[in-house]
C-alpha cells in the first residue's frame, strides 16, 4: 500500500467511525486545500455522498475567489451546505491583539454555529504538522461546554480506538487529517485532481500557503504557479506554513490560548 | 553491514547516497518510531536535537528556540520543539504527546514524543501504541529507573518488537566507557527478562549531539551506529496480507439502491466472488462487488490497511460489529478469555467490576470474573491481588455475555486486543489469550445444509399421555465431586420405581460410545457437552426424563443445550465448595491436579461459572445423600405431571 492510499484509508476510517457513532455531526469546510481534501476523502468514503452538513462559518472577509470556489462547489458536490456568519468583530475583547481579536471571533463564531444546529461534533481539517500544539492533537478530541480544550488531560486513544462515550453537554472535534502533512495533502490534491482555490499559485511572485482572512494572511513568495511545482517546492522548503499567519507571532504562546479557548 | 547486522551509514554516507540505490522497497514508506524513557532522561531533547542535526527546522526557529529558552533563564532547550505547551516548557515535563515528521536520506520518519512522568503514562500509551519500533533513552548518571522499565514492558505488550536503546547524557559522565557498559548492561538485562533484545545501544549526549547524526570523538570507544543509521537500521512494518482475513464490519450504507458493508481490512486479502463468513453470527454469503468511488474504479480485490465496501450476493443482516473472514479461516467464538491488560483508570480493576469492551468495532459488556496475577513490572514478579491499581499490569479472565468473535493476540494482533471503557473513559487495554479455552464456534456451526426437518406423527402430548408425565431434561451441573453421578444414578433409580420412563447420559459412558472421538481439549470439551445436549433433547421429545450428568462448567455451553430442549429444560444446579468436592475426591482427580498432572482442572486451574439463575439449587455440602435425591424427586413430580387435558391412556 503506497503512503497516499495509507492516509486515504486511516481518514475514510476516521470518518466512517464518527458516522457511525455521533449523531448530530458536522463538517467544517474553510474552503481551503485541507478542507477541501476532507470533503473529498468523505466522498470516498460514503461512495459520493456526504451524509452530514457541511459548514461554513463565514468571517465575511475571505477572499473573493473562496467565495466563488464555495458556491461553486457546494453545488457540484451535491453538499448539504451550512453558512453561519461570526458575531461582528466590536464584540470581540478589544484589549486583544488584532489577529488574537480576528480569531475570537471565529472561536465564537462556530460556537454559535454549534449550539444553533445542536451538533454533537465537528469534523476539522487540522493537521499535526502545522502548528506544535496542533501536534498534541486527538483524533476525537473533547470539549467542554464552552467549548474549551483541556489539553492537560486529553484521554488515551490507541488502537484507532476512539472517545465516543461522553457526558451530556461535552462536545467533539474530530480530526480525520491529523496524520497529514502539507506536502501529503498537495500530492493527494494533484493524484486525485481535487479542485482548489487559484489564490494557492502564484501570481506575480507571491502566492499563499495557508488561506485565511483576507485581512490577516499573507502572501509568500514564490514561483510556484502549479501543483507539480507547489510539490517541488515544499520538497525543497522548510520554511514554516503558518508563517504568513499574522496570529502566530504575536506573543509565545498565542496559538496555545487560542485552542485552549475553542480555536481550531 | 556490520557483523551485528546493523547498518552503519556516517552522514556523508547518508547524504551521498543515491536513492536509486537505498533499500527502495523501503524508500519512502514511513516508519513511525516512538521515544520513551523515564521522566528527565532526554526523549524530547533528543528529538529536537536530531531534528537540528538533521537541518530539518524551519528557518527562524533556532531563533526562536533560543528566545522562549532566554527568557526562562536556559541555553537554548531542544526539548522545546516538542514541548510547545507552556506548562511543559515552565515545568520543564513533556504532558502529552506529539507526533514530528522528518527524513533521512533513506527514509521518512514520524517520530513520536512520549512522556516519562507516570502521571502521563495513558499518553505515553497513546504515543506509543501506533509505533513501529522504539528507542529507550536512559540517563547515563541516573541509570535504568522506574519509567525505563514500565515503557520498555509496554512496548512488549503493544507488540513493538523493535527497540534500540540510547544511553544519554553522556556528557554528565565525561563519556565514561566503563559507565556506558554499566547501563547498557542494566538495560539489557532488563529487556532480555521479558524477551526482548535491543537492536544497538549508542551512548549520546542529546544535547551536545553526540553520536545523533554524526559519529562524536568524545566517544572513540564507540564504534556502533549513530542513532540516525540506527533508526534507518529498523525494518518496516510486518505484512499483514499474507495473514487470514479480518475484516471488521464498521457500517452498513443504503444511500443508495446499493446496501453496502463498510469495513477496514485489518488483514489478509479479499476478492470478488469469495464466500465470506460473517462472526459471531456465523451468516455466509458470496462477495459480489467491491464498491469504490468515483465509481470508475471497481477494484476486484482488496488487501490489509484498505477501507473497503463491499455488496453481498445474498441479503443477509449483518451489522456494525460481526468480523467477516474466509469460512476456512476465521475468528474463535467465545464468551470468556484471557487477558494480559494495562490499567490507566483512576479507580482500580477489581473482579466482578463491569466494563464495556471495544474489539475493533465490536462493543459488549464484560465483567472481570478473575485477577490470574498483577505483574511488577519493575521486578518482573508476578503477586495474586483483588484489584489491579492504575499503571499496574495485570493478568485477567474476563467473560461477557454476548458471544465475541476474537483472535489470539499471539496468531493475530489486530484482532486479538481490546480495550475498555468505564463510564466515558478509556480504562485499559490488553492483548489476548485463548489458551486452554475452547473456541465455541464448533458448537454454534451448523455444516449441513438443505436439511428439512421431517414432521411426526406423534405429538409431545400424546406421549406424555402414554407415559403419564412429560418428557424433559434433568441438566445436573457442579464441580467434580460435587454429587452429580451418585444422585443420577440414585433419582433414577427411585424414578424409575415410580413408573417414570427415565434415563442418565453421564460422562464416561458417553465419551465411550458417542463421543469417543473427543479428547479433553477445550474445542473436544465443548464439543462433548454440545452432544450431551442434543442427545438429551431428543430423549425428551420422545417422551422420557433424561438426566444429565457433566460438570459443564461454562455458561454458555448450557445455554445452548436449553436452547436445544425449550421448554423442558432444567437446570440443576448440584452445589459443593471447592473444599468440600477436594476432601472427598472420589477419583483422586484434585490431587492430581493439584500436582499439576492434570492442565485445566475445573476449580483448580480453570474457571467454573455457577448457574446464574438455575430452575433448581440442590447444596450437597449441606444434606446427605437421600435429603438431595429428596429434593430432587419433589421437583419431578411437581414439574413433569402432565398438564390440564392431557388425560392418561
Ligand atoms: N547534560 C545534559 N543534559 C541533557 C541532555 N539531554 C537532555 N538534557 C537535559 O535534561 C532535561 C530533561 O530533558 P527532556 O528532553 O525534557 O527530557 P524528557 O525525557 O523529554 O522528559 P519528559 O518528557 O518530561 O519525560 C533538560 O533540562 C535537558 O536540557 C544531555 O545530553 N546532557
Ligand atoms: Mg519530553
Amino acid at each position: 500500500m503506497d503512503r497516499l492510499d495509507a492516509l486515504e484509508a486511516q481518514s475514510v476510517h476516521i470518518l466512517r467511525e464518527a458516522y457511525a457513532r455521533i449523531e448530530p455531526l458536522a463538517m467544517l469546510w474553510s474552503l481551503g486545500k485541507d478542507s477541501n481534501v476532507m470533503i473529498w476523502l468523505a466522498r470516498k468514503a460514503f461512495f459520493g455522498h456526504v451524509p452530514f452538513p457541511v459548514m461554513h462559518v463565514d468571517t465575511g472577509r475571505k477572499f473573493k475567489e473562496m467565495y466563488e470556489f464555495r458556491d461553486r462547489y457546494a453545488v457540484e458536490w451535491q453538499l448539504d451546505f451550512k453558512r453561519e456568519v461570526c458575531p461582528p468583530l466590536e464584540e470581540m475583547d478589544a484589549s486583544l491583539p488584532p489577529a488574537a481579536r480576528s480569531a475570537a471571533r471565529k472561536t465564537e463564531g462556530l460556537r454559535q454555529a454549534i449550539a444553533k444546529h445542536q451538533f454533537k461534533a465537528v469534523i476539522a481539517g487540522i493537521r499535526r504538522d502545522e502548528q506544535a500544539t496542533r501536534a498534541k492533537e486527538r483524533v476525537f478530541s473533547p470539549r467542554g461546554e464552552t467549548g474549551a480544550w483541556d489539553f492537560r488531560d486529553q484521554p488515551p486513544e490507541f488502537w484507532d480506538q476512539y472517545k465516543t462515550d461522553f457526558p451530556p453537554g461535552t462536545h467533539i472535534r474530530i480530526h480525520p487529517l491529523l496524520h497529514w502533512t502539507e506536502l501529503d495533502i498537495w500530492l493527494y490534491t494533484r493524484r486525485e485532481g481535487i479542485p482548489i482555490v487559484p489564490l494557492y499559485l502564484s501570481k506575480d511572485g507571491k502566492r499563499y500557503r495557508s488561506l485565511g482572512d483576507e485581512d490577516i494572511t499573507f502572501p509568500v513568495e514564490s514561483d510556484a504557479s502549479s501543483i507539480d511545482e507547489i510539490i517541488f517546492e515544499l520538497e525543497t522548503t522548510k520554511t514554516s506554513e503558518r508563517a504568513g499567519r499574522a496570529m502566530d507571532h504575536e506573543r509565545e504562546d498565542a496559538f496555545e490560548h487560542l485552542r485552549a479557548t475553542g480555536y481550531l | 553491514m556490520k557483523d551485528d547486522g546493523t547498518t552503519t551509514l556516517t552522514p556523508a554516507q547518508v547524504k551521498g547516497v543515491d536513492l536509486a540505490e537505498a533499500d527502495t522497497e523501503d524508500a519512502r514508506t514511513l516508519h513511525r518510531i516512538v521515544i520513551v524513557g523515564h521522566v528527565d532522561h532526554g526523549k524530547s531533547t533528543l528529538i529536537g536535537r536530531m531534528l537540528y542535526d538533521t537541518n530539518s527546522l524551519p528557518p527562524g526557529k533556532v531563533e526562536e528556540l533560543e528566545a522562549v529558552s532566554a527568557r526562562r533563564g536556559m541555553a537554548i532547550e531542544w526539548s522545546f520543539v516538542l514541548d510547545a505547551f507552556q506548562a511543559e516548557r515552565d515545568q520543564a515535563v513533556t504532558i502529552d504527546t506529539t507526533q514530528i515528521w522528518f527524513n533521512t536520506a533513506l527514509r521518512d520518519y514520524v517520530i513520536i514524543d512520549a512522556p516519562g512522568h507516570r502521571e502521563f503514562l495513558k499518553n505515553m500509551v497513546s504515543g506509543a501504541a501506533s509505533a513501529d519500533a522504539a528507542v529507550v533513552v536512559v540517563d547515563a548518571a541516573e541509570g535504568v529507573r522506574e519509567q525505563s522499565r514500565r515503557h520498555a514492558y509496554l512496548l512488549h505488550l503493544l507488540g513493538i518488537r523493535q527497540v534500540a536503546v540510547v544511553v544519554n547524557k553522556m556528557d554528565l559522565v565525561g563519556y565514561d566507557a566503563a559507565r556506558f557498559a554499566e547501563v547498557s548492561q542494566e538495560i539489557t538485562d532488563y529487556l532480555t527478562s521479558i524477551g526482548a533484545t535491543p537492536m544497538v545501544i549508542v551512548p549520546i549526549s542529546a544535547r551536545d549531539g553526540d553520536n545523533i547524526a554524526t559519529r562524536s570523538a568524545r566517544t572513540p570507544w564507540y564504534d556502533g551506529p549513530t542513532v540516525l543509521s540506527a533508526l534507518d537500521g529498523f525494518h518496516g512494518s510486518p505484512d499483514v496480507g499474507a495473514q487470514p482475513l479480518r475484516l471488521p464490519i464498521q457500517d452498513v450504507y443504503k444511500f443508495d439502491a446499493r446496501r453496502i458493508l463498510a469495513g477496514r481490512m485489518e488483514s489478509g486479502l479479499l476478492s470478488v466472488g469469495d464466500t465470506l463468513m460473517f462472526s459471531p453470527s456465523n451468516k455466509t454469503a458470496r462477495v459480489r462487488s467491491i464498491e469504490a468511488w468515483p465509481a470508475d474504479r471497481q477494484p476486484q480485490s482488496a488487501a490489509a490497511g484498505e477501507a473497503v465496501g463491499i455488496t453481498l450476493d445474498e441479503q443477509i443482516f449483518v451489522e456494525r460489529g460481526e468480523i467477516a473472514s474466509h469460512v476456512a479461516n476465521p475468528p474463535k467464538l467465545s464468551t470468556l478469555f484471557h487477558a494480559r491488560l494495562f490499567w490507566l483508570g483512576h479507580k482500580p480493576l477489581t473482579v466482578g467490576s463491569r466494563y464495556k469492551l471495544k474489539l475493533l468495532t465490536q462493543e459488549a459488556e464484560v465483567t472481570v470474573q478473575s485477577i490470574e496475577r498483577i505483574v511488577d513490572t519493575q521486578t518482573l514478579e508476578h503477586a495474586a491481588g483483588e484489584t489491579v491499581e492504575r499503571n499496574a499490569v495485570a493478568e485477567v479472565t474476563l467473560r461477557s455475555r454476548q458471544v465475541l468473535a476474537l483472535d489470539d493476540y499471539g496468531d493475530l494482533p489486530k484482532t486479538g486486543r481490546f480495550v475498555l471503557v468505564e463510564d466515558y473513559d478509556t480504562v485499559g487495554g490488553g492483548v489476548i489469550s485463548m489458551e486452554g479455552l475452547p473456541d465455541q464456534r464448533r458448537a454454534v456451526e451448523v455444516k449441513s445444509t438443505n436439511v428439512i426437518s421431517v414432521e411426526h406423527r406423534l405429538t409431545a402430548d400424546t406421549r406424555a399421555a402414554r407415559n403419564g408425565h412429560q418428557g424433559g431434561v434433568l441438566w445436573f451441573t457442579g464441580l467434580s465431586g460435587a454429587g452429580k453421578s451418585t444422585l443420577a444414578m440414585e433419582v433414577e433409580q427411585r424414578l424409575f420405581a415410580k413408573g417414570y420412563q427415565v434415563y442418565v447420559l453421564d460422562g464416561d459412558n458417553v465419551r465411550r460410545g458417542l463421543n469417543a472421538n473427543l479428547g479433553f481439549s477445550p474445542e473436544d470439551r465443548t464439543e462433548n457437552i454440545r452432544r450431551v445436549g442434543e442427545a438429551a433433547a431428543l430423549f425428551a421429545d420422545s417422551g422420557v426424563i433424561c438426566i444429565t450428568a457433566f460438570i459443564s462448567p461454562y455458561r454458555v455451553d448450557r445455554d445452548r443445550a436449553r436452547a436445544s430442549a425449550p421448554g423442558r429444560f432444567h437446570e440443576v444446579y448440584i452445589q459443593a465448595d471447592v473444599q468440600t468436592c477436594e476432601q472427598r475426591d472420589p477419583k483422586g482427580l484434585y490431587k492430581k491436579a493439584r500436582a499439576g498432572e492434570i492442565a485445566q482442572f475445573t476449580g483448580v486451574s480453570a474457571p467454573y461459572e455457577p448457574p446464574e439463575a438455575p430452575d433448581l439449587v440442590v447444596d450437597t455440602s449441606g444434606e446427605n445423600v437421600a435429603e438431595s435425591v429428596e429434593c430432587i424427586i419433589r421437583y419431578v413430580e411437581k414439574v413433569f405431571t402432565l398438564e390440564k387435558g392431557q388425560e392418561p391412556l
